[in-house]
């Protein structure tokens, strides 16, 4: 019996050990970035399944916020919704919900785009919201065309750093000028790929079929 | 570089080879020696280790037997004794009774005879009586009216007896048969009783038949005779299959139960907390309370007598009873806990499902309230109450198993002990016979000096006689006359 004991005791220190030693946080914390700029607008509902879609596959204990592009974005006035989910699964559900509603409301609201797009700031205010978090696993969901457009004295040309992050852009639509030549929407996505691992970001993809918004967070390959 | 001419490499090559023969056959003793030293140096140590590899599986194997008779003999020790508990219980239940059962037994025999004997009392005839119907019978009938009228009325007086007679008669007789009719419940319950006791006696006998096969085995395991010990090794390995195979079913419940309360354990210790990257705590819990019901299986097994894995032979009688009790217990609280985990995730998983309908902006589907909705649910609390005492009864194959394993891997580690020598014998022997190979590629090569010193040596052998027989001796070789008794120079 001591013998068990002792077998026992060395196991559950072992456990104990085990836990202690990985201190590593593996929540999960996502931003996501909705561009209410111009025509883009038109796409909120889309922008609004896939803010579902993300909800359904967040766990308790995982963070989730939905800002808005404008004009400036580095605000966190522009947050529509944030939450953390607590660890109860239950209450994590009825927080889900409440969430959902909070951005639907922000959607119904929303009847004229801003003049100017300024993703720059929202991944700038994204990171430090993500940061925060200390979350293990960081992802901001940019929904927009990816095309920048800032007033004369919003200054977004400097280093930004997004170290540990993962960047996900979604439904990047072409645009007019991008039908006459499409080099310039390739340019685009090309420029925004080199920034972002620049920032040391851990990962660029792009997913424009919503068809299929499991490859949001697939492994990168 | 080495070609004297470039533009022949084979006449460079033969010329080279033609220089340096006489160098190869002065290095021949040497090089021999070095490829015979070094093959030796490689093939002994392979030997070597088969040798004592061999050794140590055929001690593996002397321990093997020693255990697996050790083993067999406690077995039919356990089954000797078991058949004497019940030999036991089945004499105190049923001779304990064999007093009151005899004396019944004899009551209802001396009842019979009391009956039989009433049954063979027959009323006897007066005899007086006999004789005066004999003195009238004698009575001549001479016509006299006088004499008609008295037999007629003595004929009248004996019919009216004799009636009366034969009608007693008759009632005795039926009061005899009634006597004999009260006999059939009493050789009913003879039957019964003695059906009974040969029922006993057969069951005895039958107690007796195992316990004397039981120990025949033990006479075979205590004389170490080959054939127990085969007979041992196939049960052993046939245990060790079906155990196998039952704890692999019981591996199947373990997951189907860790399925059930993995996800309404978040509830209870937090969803979201991981111990690593893939392992929550809630997944740790669910597994936790596994293999706690099944530690608690396995206490109540042990003192349930049904498993021996434990010494708990020094544990009191009152005390093992209270250990079946507190596991019990313990089981029944878990098996509790499990129903409620049961309904948790049915309430969980509810929730989830319609979220992600409203989510996926799907119109909810009309929720029927009616029974059938309610089987998944009455289906898992079932499975959460029943699933732990499934999980309990895993300690009498786990016994089995590990005792059957010790034989088993014993078997196969001797096997694989002996495959690994045969394997080195093999390489020893291929590596001592390319070293000789290699000697005799060497002489195939350097051929023509080795010939000319046969010729030489086969001179020397006519001109030996005129030295003396007996003493030539080629340099570091044996002596001649032993060589041509062995066969010549061959």
């Amino acid at each position: 019996m001591k013998r068990l004991l002792s077998i026992a005791i060395v196991l559950a220190a072992g456990v104990w050990l085990a836990a202690c030693t990985d201190k590593k946080s593996h929540a999960q914390a996502v931003y996501m970035l909705v561009d209410t700029s111009g025509t883009y607008t038109r796409e909120l509902g889309k922008a609004q399944a896939l803010m579902g879609y993300v909800l359904g596959r967040l766990n308790p204990g995982d963070s989730f916020a939905v800002a808005r592009v404008k004009s400036r974005s580095f605000s966190e006035k522009d947050i529509i919704a944030k939450v953390t989910f607590v660890k109860d699964p239950l209450q994590a559900n009825a927080q889900k919900r409440a969430f959902r509603d909070q951005v639907a409301n922000f959607t119904q609201g929303v009847k004229q785009g801003s003049a100017y797009t300024d993703i720059t700031g929202g991944i700038i205010q994204a990171a430090q919201y993500l940061n925060e978090t200390g979350a293990g696993r960081k992802t901001i969901l940019i929904f927009s065309d990816m095309q920048e457009e800032l007033d004369y004295k919003t200054v977004r040309n400097f280093p930004i750093n997004l170290e540990g992050i993962r960047i996900v852009a979604l439904n990047v639509t072409k645009l007019t000028t991008d039908n006459v030549d499409p080099r310039r929407y390739l340019d685009r996505m090309a420029w925004w790929e080199k920034r972002v691992q620049a920032a040391g970001a851990v990962e660029w993809r792009m997913v424009n079929d919503l068809d299929h918004p499991e490859r949001i967070f697939e492994a990168h390959r | 570089m080495w070609m004297i001419w470039p533009d022949n490499p084979v006449l460079s090559a033969v010329v080279l080879f033609l220089i340096a023969l006489p160098f190869l056959y002065g290095a021949r003793r040497p090089i021999t020696g070095l490829v015979h030293a070094l093959t030796r140096a490689m093939a002994n140590p392979l030997r070597m280790a088969a040798r004592w590899m061999t050794a140590g599986a055929a001690e593996l194997k002397a321990r093997n037997r020693q255990v697996l008779l050790t083993h067999g003999r406690e077995e039919a020790m356990k089954s000797v004794e078991r058949e004497f508990e019940r030999v036991t219980a089945m004499v105190q239940r049923d001779l304990s009774g064999y007093p009151a059962l005899q004396r019944r037994i004899m009551d209802e025999i001396t009842r019979v005879e009391e009956d039989y004997k009433k049954c063979g009392e027959v009323p006897p005839p007066p005899p007086e009586w006999i004789k005066a119907v004999e003195t009238i019978a004698g009575i001549k009938n001479t016509g006299d009216g006088l004499v008609q009228e008295i037999l007629e009325d003595i004929a009248k007086s004996l019919e009216r007896i004799y009636n009366r007679v034969i009608a007693e008669y008759r009632r005795s007789y039926e009061s005899r048969h009634k006597i004999l009719k009260g006999f059939q419940p009493l050789w009913r319950s003879l039957e019964q009783t003695l059906t009974k006791v040969d029922k006993n006696i057969t069951g005895l006998e039958d107690s007796a038949v195992r316990i004397d096969a039981q120990m025949e085995k033990y006479q075979q395991i205590t004389a170490n005779l080959d054939r127990a010990e085969h007979g041992l090794s196939a049960s052993a390995s046939i245990q060790f299959a079906i155990s196998a195979l039952v704890m692999l079913v019981a591996v199947g419940g373990a997951f189907v139960n860790f399925k059930l309360i993995s996800l309404p354990m978040s509830a209870m210790v937090g969803g979201g907390d991981y111990i690593t990257a893939n392992l929550q705590a809630s997944e740790i819990a669910a597994l936790v309370i596994i293999f706690f019901e099944t530690l608690m299986g396995l206490f109540l097994m042990e003192s349930l007598r049904f498993t021996r894995l434990f010494p708990l032979s020094n544990v009191t009688e009152k005390m093992r009873r209270h250990m079946m009790w507190i596991s019990l217990s313990i089981l029944l609280v878990l098996a509790g806990v499990e129903v409620a985990l049961a309904v948790m995730r049915d309430l969980i998983v509810a929730a989830d499902v319609a979220l992600k309908q409203s989510l996926g902006g799907a119109m909810a589907a009309p929720v029927e309230t009616g029974w059938i909705t309610k089987i998944p649910t009455a289906g898992q609390m079932i499975l959460g109450f029943t699933l732990p005492f499934a999980l309990a009864f895993v300690a009498i194959p786990l016994e089995y198993f590990i005792q059957s394993s010790r034989i088993v891997l014993g078997h196969g580690l001797v096997l694989a002990i002996r495959g690994t020598a045969l394997s080195f014998r093999i390489l020893g022997t291929s590596i001592k016979h390319l070293g000789t190979a290699i000697c005799m590629l060497y002489d195939a090569v350097i051929f023509v000096p080795i010939l000319i010193e046969r010729a030489i040596h086969s001179r020397n052998k006519t001109a030996a006689p005129a030295i003396g027989p007996g003493t030539a001796r080629e340099p570091g070789g044996r002596p001649r006359v032993e060589r041509l008794a062995a066969g010549g120079d061959q």
